[in-house]
């Protein structure tokens, strides 16, 4: 009975190849990244079983040490669960194939143990997806963040000041989560998320509670990024390297975004969440200041990296007004975002990772045309990520823009349409800014006095090796594939996602 | 008039596609010209027979169509080649023909670069292009539209200098906003009535819409389509845009670009307000006004436009406000000449950059008063030249004296005197600023143009054919095309008639 289990066998399949890595990679070093890529493979399988599971017979509970909900822990793999699952295990194992070249570069004596670390994380990022109990997923908040901070700290010699910093500030973000649940459990006496979405509405006037939801809700902000909580992402994602960032800026602010539904519309009800403590209009507001923040910000950077993480900001700000919302159109937008963003994030950043191999560094101002011979590849996933973020269709990047723009103007919020609208706009000023730079601007020794075949020859490809290469192409070729597609994804999958009492 | 009957056919979706399968093609054949020629000129012979097989049923109220997908809730991607975009699909399919074979010639000659990418761009343009001819709803119809914008954006940079690359970001500010615009108005639209498909004579629903909001959709949709139908003051990427290689704005104001706007207007008015919306909120007359506008001025700035390319984008300017004139006016002749003037521009125009071409393959020439006596060199390329000329200022037997026949017509059906007023003035102006040109080239001498030298065949025999085409075409309206029995067609269709 494999089905019973498959709620724990996600993250117990992580852990117990996070615990494998030391014991062989202390002989072999090598052995690391095979036992991750196996570790992680396996957990996708298992995810994608899960899913189709789910979505023909609906979801499976599963009761730590026999222990019934209540007082035991419950591992859930819902819709909502296992769509989020999927994303984390197919992305992270497509980031893992790229490290294979990348890792022992960048962590020549530490790729045991981060690798390690890398599984560690995701073995939180599966723990806070499936547990069904709200301190139990403190714990696996607080595994997965501690993974990142180190992981972080491995980047270049910059990265330990943004590690500290982000430290700092997510344990801050834990510690208010702690306190959120700790007062909601002192009023309702429970921590299991069915139990407590039964308590809630006998007390749901109580202070403590409103206060309860407040902490959660500025706790978790502060892990997906939400501005103005943000300060820690520029930073660490531009200083991490560049497997870890593929990572982290993909999956580290989506399982945020993914508490932040959990506990909006889950544990607490719509309508509660809306009218009753109007918080989901505070998300939406900061969510469009974030937008246009993190949009401005990016135009105004020169570091690829860091344009990409402030592109984060922004990304993360259309997921959040989607949540702020709060209708089933809204929170569908957000949730195919989420995948979506996931995707051309991991793709953009794999690029960028591809830059600093070969050219040995992100620079926009430095770059020029001959990267579009040496690596004719990497900038035609770079110009698809591109085109999809600004939202062209009919690359996935539209879809759920479209999504929102829709759900905002059902809601007669012009002032978000016009946003959202205004931030396509502003994305293409600075993506099209680099494809202008890399497609372009002439090279020092220049060649335009050239014939053209001469000057492929003298540009002989550069192309970053195959088990980079796959992954980023394979990533953006999903941009085009789930750009048509989304409507099945809608149909079949997130439309089951939502909850009935909306 | 038969009624319409739609049938499944996926004859809509495999013209859309067949430039999309070419263009790896191109780009594998990229150290190999002649294949990668051979691909380009085959995949559009192979799309203009697609489109042409469409046209028999099409003239027998069977219309084509296909859902390829789904994309939301209650809109899929569909294509539908019904009367209109039948007709517009089978002058842009047919003038790709022309355009590949007159590019092959001049980028072989100029030794043009990255000639893969454009080959390429051109493939996808022309797919876009399909797309939105044969689009059924808004949403497939803005989909081709934004591709459209970024397969063109590569052509316009195409010679990579920093006047191009300027070019370049005005063309994306002004078509990227137009874009969003457009994708307001259909989501409003989508959220508003609950579905977006064409309907000739208007969506329904937009019955049942405030006053305010079907005025604030009008400004969306005009401001999104009319930036690529380039009326004033949304135009002004076009004349900039020029750095473009010539094939490039041959075909962008010819045939795929600009057309696609000002073929959005047509849908907008006929397909999706509809002419009693229009004409109830007197939204009709905001275009006519907007159009007559850009006629006049245009045309006067096409006087103060030495450079020839420029002076041409000028005149598009102000031929495609004759096309959305022949909207507004809402008559049964007016919309038969606004029809009428997509080919019969696009003919003439197109017959126009290829001369403006072929002067600068053979002399590098670009500017007008450089022209003098050029006509001895290349006697066939003027003789075109002065051909087109005479068709877009509206001189019989050429074709573009028919078209502004019927706008005239539909100029008093619908009693604006002013409008054949405007008509007749602009035919004035534009003689005004086409025949210095070719009185130039043929009664000044020079000591340059002395002995004959016309371009490369690849290149004469094209816009030698086109400006044929517009004869034959004036003399015989419903020849081979049948261009002529397609616009009654698709103006009895919008009007009810």
């Amino acid at each position: 009975m494999i089905q019973a289990h498959l709620p724990l066998l996600i993250p117990l399949t992580l852990l117990f190849f996070a615990l494998l890595i030391p014991l062989f990679g202390t002989k072999v070093p090598r052995s690391a990244y095979f036992l991750a890529l196996s570790g992680s493979f396996l957990a996708f399988l298992i995810s994608l079983y899960g899913l189709g599971r789910v979505a023909t017979d609906g979801a499976i509970s599963y009761n730590m040490g026999g222990w019934a909900p209540p007082i035991g822990i419950e591992f859930i793999l819902d819709p909502l669960s296992s769509f989020m699952m999927l994303i984390v295990t197919g992305i992270s194992f497509l980031v893992i194939i790229y490290g294979y070249r990348v890792v022992p570069e960048e962590h020549p004596q530490t790729q045991v143990s981060y690798f390690s670390i890398v599984m560690l994380m995701l073995t939180g990022f599966s723990g806070i997806v499936l547990t069904g109990d709200l301190f139990n997923l403190y714990v696996f908040l607080e595994i997965a963040s501690l993974a990142s901070y180190a992981i972080v700290a491995l980047g270049d010699k910059r990265s330990l000041v943004a590690s500290f910093r982000y430290l700092m500030l997510g344990s801050l973000g834990s510690a208010f989560y702690l306190l959120g649940i700790g007062f909601i459990y002192f009023m309702g006496g429970s921590l299991n998320m069915k139990d407590v979405s039964q308590i809630l509405p006998f007390i749901s006037g109580e202070p403590a509670v409103i206060a309860g939801l407040i902490f959660v809700v500025t706790g978790i902000a502060l892990k997906m990024a939400l501005f103005p909580l943000h300060f820690w992402l520029p930073d660490a994602y531009s200083s991490a390297s560049s497997v870890s960032v593929a990572l982290l800026a993909p999956l580290g602010t989506k399982i945020g975004a993914y508490i932040l539904i959990r506990f909006l519309y889950f544990i607490f009800e719509p309508e509660y969440v809306t009218t009753t403590v109007p918080i989901t209009s505070i998300i939406s507001w900061l969510s469009v200041a974030g937008i246009i923040y993190g949009s401005i910000m990016a135009i105004a950077q020169d570091d690829l990296k860091r344009m990409l993480a402030y592109s984060s900001v922004a990304q993360v700000g259309y997921i959040g007004l989607g949540v702020g919302l709060a209708t089933p159109l809204a929170l569908t937008g957000a949730l195919l975002h989420i995948m979506n963003h996931s995707l051309m994030k991991a793709a953009l950043f794999l690029v960028a990772g591809n830059l600093q191999i070969r050219i040995g560094h992100s620079n926009i101002q430095k770059f020029n045309q001959k990267l579009r011979h040496t690596m004719p590849w990497s900038m035609a996933a770079f110009s698809l990520g591109a085109l999809s973020m600004i939202g062209i269709p009919p690359t996935a990047g539209f879809f759920s823009k479209w999504y929102l723009i829709v759900s905002a103007v059902g809601e007669s919020q012009w002032f978000f349409v016009f946003v959202i609208l205004l931030s396509s706009l502003l994305n293409a000023v600075y993506f099209f800014r680099v494809i202008e730079k890399v497609y372009l601007s002439p090279s020092k020794e220049s060649l335009t006095d050239l014939p053209e075949e001469e000057e492929e020859n003298k540009y002989a490809q550069n192309e970053v090796s195959f088990s980079m290469l796959t992954p980023t192409l394979i990533l953006s070729a999903c941009l085009l594939v789930i750009g048509i597609l989304n409507y099945f994804i809608v149909n079949n999958l997130i439309d089951l996602m939502i909850p009935s009492n909306f | 008039m038969n009624s319409i009957t739609i049938y499944e056919s996926i004859v809509p979706l495999l013209a859309v596609v067949v430039s999309m399968v070419a263009i790896p093609l191109i780009l594998i054949s990229s150290s190999q010209p002649k294949l990668r020629e051979f691909w380009t000129l085959a995949a559009s012979i192979v799309k203009f027979s697609l489109v042409f097989s469409l046209l028999p049923g099409v003239l027998d109220g069977k219309v084509a169509a296909t859902e390829i997908v789904q994309l939301f809730p209650n809109i899929s991607l569909s294509l539908k080649a019904d009367a209109l975009g039948v007709f517009f699909g089978l002058i842009s399919s047919f003038l790709w023909i022309i355009t590949s074979i007159y590019s092959i010639g001049y980028v072989r000659i100029l030794k043009e670069k990255h000639q893969a990418r454009y080959f390429a761009s051109f493939a996808l343009c022309i797919s876009s292009t399909l797309g939105i001819a044969f689009a059924g709803n808004l949403l497939t119809f803005i989909i081709f539209y934004e591709l459209l914008t970024v397969a063109t954006y590569p052509l316009v940079i195409h010679k990579g200098t920093t006047v191009a690359i300027k070019a370049g970001r005005k063309y994306l500010v002004y078509t990227l906003t137009a874009g969003v615009l457009l994708v307001a108005a259909i989501a409003v639209t989508s959220q508003m009535i609950g579905q977006v498909e064409f309907q000739a004579g208007g969506i329904s629903e937009f019955k049942d819409l405030s006053p305010l909001t079907i005025k604030v959709l009008f400004v969306l949709f005009v401001g999104g389509l009319g930036v690529k139908a380039a009326i004033i003051p949304l135009h002004s990427w076009l004349p900039t845009a020029m750095i473009a290689p010539t094939p490039v704005s041959a075909l962008l104001h010819a045939v795929a670009v600009v057309k696609s706007g000002v073929f959005g207007i047509v849908r907008l008015v006929g397909f999706v307000f509809g002419p009693e919306i229009l004409s109830q909120f007197g939204l009709n007359g905001v275009l006519v006004i907007l159009a007559g506008f850009t006629i006049l001025v245009s045309s006067l700035l096409a006087f103060s436009e030495n450079n020839l390319k420029g002076r041409l984008a000028y005149s598009t300017i102000s031929h495609l406000s004759y096309i959305v004139m022949g909207a507004a006016l809402m008559s049964p002749s007016g919309l038969i000449g606004g029809l009428l003037h997509i080919v019969n521009h696009a003919i003439l125009k197109i017959t126009l950059f290829f001369c403006a071409g072929a002067i600068y393959v053979n002399f590098h020439k670009e500017k007008i008063t450089e022209l003098n006596g050029i006509g001895r060199a290349m006697p066939w390329t003027m003789g075109a030249f002065t051909l087109a000329s005479i068709g877009l200022v509206g001189i019989p037997p050429v074709n573009g004296f028919m078209s502004k026949w019927y706008l005239g017509l539909g100029a008093l059906e619908s009693g604006q005197i002013i409008v054949l007023i405007i008509l007749l003035i602009s035919g004035l102006l534009n003689a005004g600023y086409f025949f210095p040109i070719v009185y130039r080239a043929f009664f000044k001498e020079s000591e340059e143009f002395k002995s004959s030298k016309e371009a490369s065949k690849w290149m004469v025999v094209p816009l030698v054919f086109t400006a044929v085409l517009s004869i034959l075409i004036g003399v015989k309206p419903d020849l081979f095309f049948k261009f002529f029995p397609l616009a009654v067609q698709i103006s009895q269709e919008i009007l009810g008639v």
